[in-house]
């Protein structure tokens, strides 16, 4: 189902995550092509937060192995890994913002931890940062209680992309977006793509996105990738959850 | 080094040409390495400062110590302009910083221009200027008024805590009216739950602590009392002393270190999440809902555990009479028969409710008054054991002027 892909910037081979005895993925095999936006796709529950958690390593697996711009991440030393979780950035479901720090020190915490740059770079870098995901400068001193959930993952994305990471996982990114919103993000998502050559590994369940940003689809189902392609292959998929999700009445709406 | 001005000298411009020379070969090496550099070529009455080599975050303290050098520049030429065609990596820190070059040198009345930008990064860069330039500057500077000011909320603060507690005490008690009309909406299992928490769970680490305090006060007073040869003593002053005050009051401020500061805990994350103003969307009383069980639960439990603290203090006591003062368990028991009366463990188990009122409110105070923040929960936690055992030992002393005048 899954060729081999010579340029793969994350390369999962028969992953198994069991939690206690329910078995969520199940040997599942998975490339990401360098610079590519990849939607996730896949029915609620069939573990598709808990495979990208798997790749960051939040959650442990019970076998198979993980590659991220060529780094075994089983094997590789605890300084190794700091240089691949610095090349990555990662925008959680709820923006996982920091509570007790502001829209500015949350954006500029991973840069103050890894580069030693002035304070007028940082806020200069912080404002460019808030730009680019659609707010004004004027948020910087607000606490994330005092943002609306739209703000909350625009700021978490920001964070996500301080430091210009190459590769972002995205869980859900534009929930809880209006279309608007979810549209821009979608741009940006592109733009960003684009510019920076970044690798997008996006969770999503939001048919527009999948039509307008992603490159390639992979769906989940049954602890397995049941399908890898373009929108245009998964469409003409005879599998009844497929077919059902791009060919039925909400996604008929879809203006392609 | 080419400076600010200069006159038109012959011996300058071949100085230059050799400079560009020099600098181009530097750029060539420059950008083999992938370090970044921003040199100055003049071009006729302009000047092009080429940028080169990888122009992202890791540079950037470099890069931006660069830009400022190259800031200087502005005013000096007529036209000058940026060449980024030999920048082979460009991230939002660099896009950034030649968005600053430009417009500082923009600013100098000179219109400077981007050149040689690859289509790649165009969007960067177009992306970066909208940045509006101002940087919003946090001012938090430390003054004597500031730190007065300060204080004097501090102390105003305090009013408003004794309100708070007294509004709580309302609350409370009007939900416990409501729920005595209508017993339906009492809540055994929650209640029963937290009691689980609060007192069963409570019990080891009460009894342990209890007991070694009590084989503590033991073996000092063995230890002070032998020199007047008055050894049996000890166990009128233990008894006494476990019974009416060390008891309760230590059981009390274990309590409210574990338990007012869990309920804190739990209502403060609840109110950040907005479980409890989904409670009340509902139709639902959160003071009934979550409060009053705990409170009851609370109540209840100070006493068994109060009871059962006294109980482990005595017989660790009891315990180091018989093996460090060679105290008879039997002699111990008829002596303290006779020091203690019903009316000690009444005044000591009297409080225990009470106590358990007081760490139950100011918990649950503190828990609603919770912000959206972690530090808030934490700070909010604190202030809860704080406060809990500051009003556990104001009570206990309001207690002892009590039972003083009524000759108890």
């Amino acid at each position: 189902m899954v060729g081999e892909i010579s340029d793969a910037i994350i390369r999962v081979r028969n992953i198994t995550v069991q939690f206690g005895k329910t078995r969520i993925l199940d040997g599942l095999n998975l490339d990401v092509k360098r610079g590519e936006i990849l939607g996730f796709v896949g029915p609620s529950g069939a573990g598709k937060s808990v495979l990208t958690r798997t790749i960051i390593g939040l959650v442990p697996k019970v076998a198979g192995s993980i590659e991220v711009f060529g780094v075994d991440l089983d094997k590789a030393s605890t300084s190794e890994r700091r240089g691949v979780e610095r090349r990555w950035g990662v925008l959680f479901q709820q923006g996982a913002l920091f509570s007790s720090l502001t829209v500015r020190q949350n954006i500029q915490f991973p840069v103050r931890e890894y580069l030693n740059l002035s304070q007028r770079l940082l806020d200069e870098v912080m404002i460019a940062k808030l730009g680019m995901v659609g707010l004004k400068p004027e948020v910087a001193d607000r606490f994330p209680s005092e943002l609306s959930g739209g703000m909350v993952k625009r700021v978490a994305l920001a964070r996500a992309l301080a430091l210009d990471p190459e590769l972002v996982f995205l869980d859900e990114p534009t929930s809880g977006l209006d279309p608007i919103g979810a549209g821009d993000f979608d741009e940006l998502v592109r733009t960003l793509q684009r510019t920076l050559g970044l690798t997008v590994f996006m969770v999503t369940h939001d048919l527009d996105s999948l039509y307008t940003a992603c490159d390639r689809i992979a769906v989940l189902g049954n602890g397995k990738i049941i399908a890898a392609g373009s929108i245009a292959e998964m469409k003409a998929s005879q599998h009844p959850w497929l077919n059902q999700y791009f060919n039925g009445k909400r996604a008929r709406s879809v203006v392609v | 080094m080419i400076s600010g001005s200069w006159s038109n000298d012959r011996f300058y411009k071949a100085m230059r040409r050799a400079g560009a020379y020099l600098l181009q070969a530097k750029r060539e090496t420059a950008i083999v390495s992938g370090d970044p550099t921003l040199e100055r070529i003049a071009q006729g009455n302009g000047l092009a400062l080429c940028a080169a080599g990888s122009w992202t975050a890791r540079f950037a303290p470099v890069l931006e110590k660069m830009v400022a050098d190259a800031e200087k520049l502005r005013g000096s030429r007529p036209n000058i302009f940026i060449d980024v065609s030999q920048v082979s990596k460009l991230d939002t820190f660099g896009a950034w910083l030649i968005e600053r070059l430009r417009r500082s040198l923009t600013d100098g009345g000179i219109e400077a221009k981007i050149a040689g930008l690859s289509a790649n990064y165009a969007s960067l860069v177009d992306e970066v200027r909208r940045v509006k330039a101002e940087p919003v500057i946090e001012t938090r500077s430390v003054t004597i008024t500031g730190m007065l000011e300060q204080i004097g909320r501090s102390v105003a603060g305090v009013g408003g805590t004794l309100v708070g507690l007294i509004e709580m005490l309302g609350a409370v008690l009007a939900a416990a009216g409501r729920v005595f009309i209508r017993p339906r909406g009492f809540r055994l299992t929650s209640t029963i739950h937290h009691l689980e928490q609060v007192c069963w769970r409570a019990v080891p680490i009460v009894v342990l602590i209890t007991f070694l305090i009590g084989c503590i006060i033991s073996q000092q007073g063995i230890f002070h009392f032998r020199k007047f040869g008055a050894d049996i003593f000890v166990v009128d002053m233990l008894g006494v002393l476990v019974l009416r005050e060390i008891g309760v009051l230590l059981v009390a401020i274990m309590v409210a270190g574990r338990s007012g500061s869990a309920y804190t805990a739990e209502l403060g994350s609840m109110k950040m999440r907005e479980e409890i103003d989904a409670l009340r969307t509902m139709g639902f009383d959160p003071i009934e809902v979550l409060i009053l069980p705990r409170m009851l639960a609370l109540v209840l439990a100070l006493p068994i555990l109060a009871f059962l603290g006294a109980m482990a203090a005595l017989y660790g006591g009891g315990l180091v009479a018989y093996l460090y003062g060679g105290v008879d368990p039997e002699a111990f028991l008829l002596r303290l028969r006779d020091a203690i009366s019903i009316d000690h463990f009444i005044v000591g188990i009297i409080k225990a409710p009470v106590m358990a009122a007081v760490i139950g409110i100011v918990a649950c105070v503190e828990g609603l008054a919770v912000q959206g923040s972690a530090e808030s929960l934490g700070q909010h936690t604190t202030s809860s054991v704080v406060k809990g055992i500051f009003f556990v030992i104001v009570m206990d002393g309001v207690f002892a002027i009590f039972f003083a005048s009524i000759g108890m």
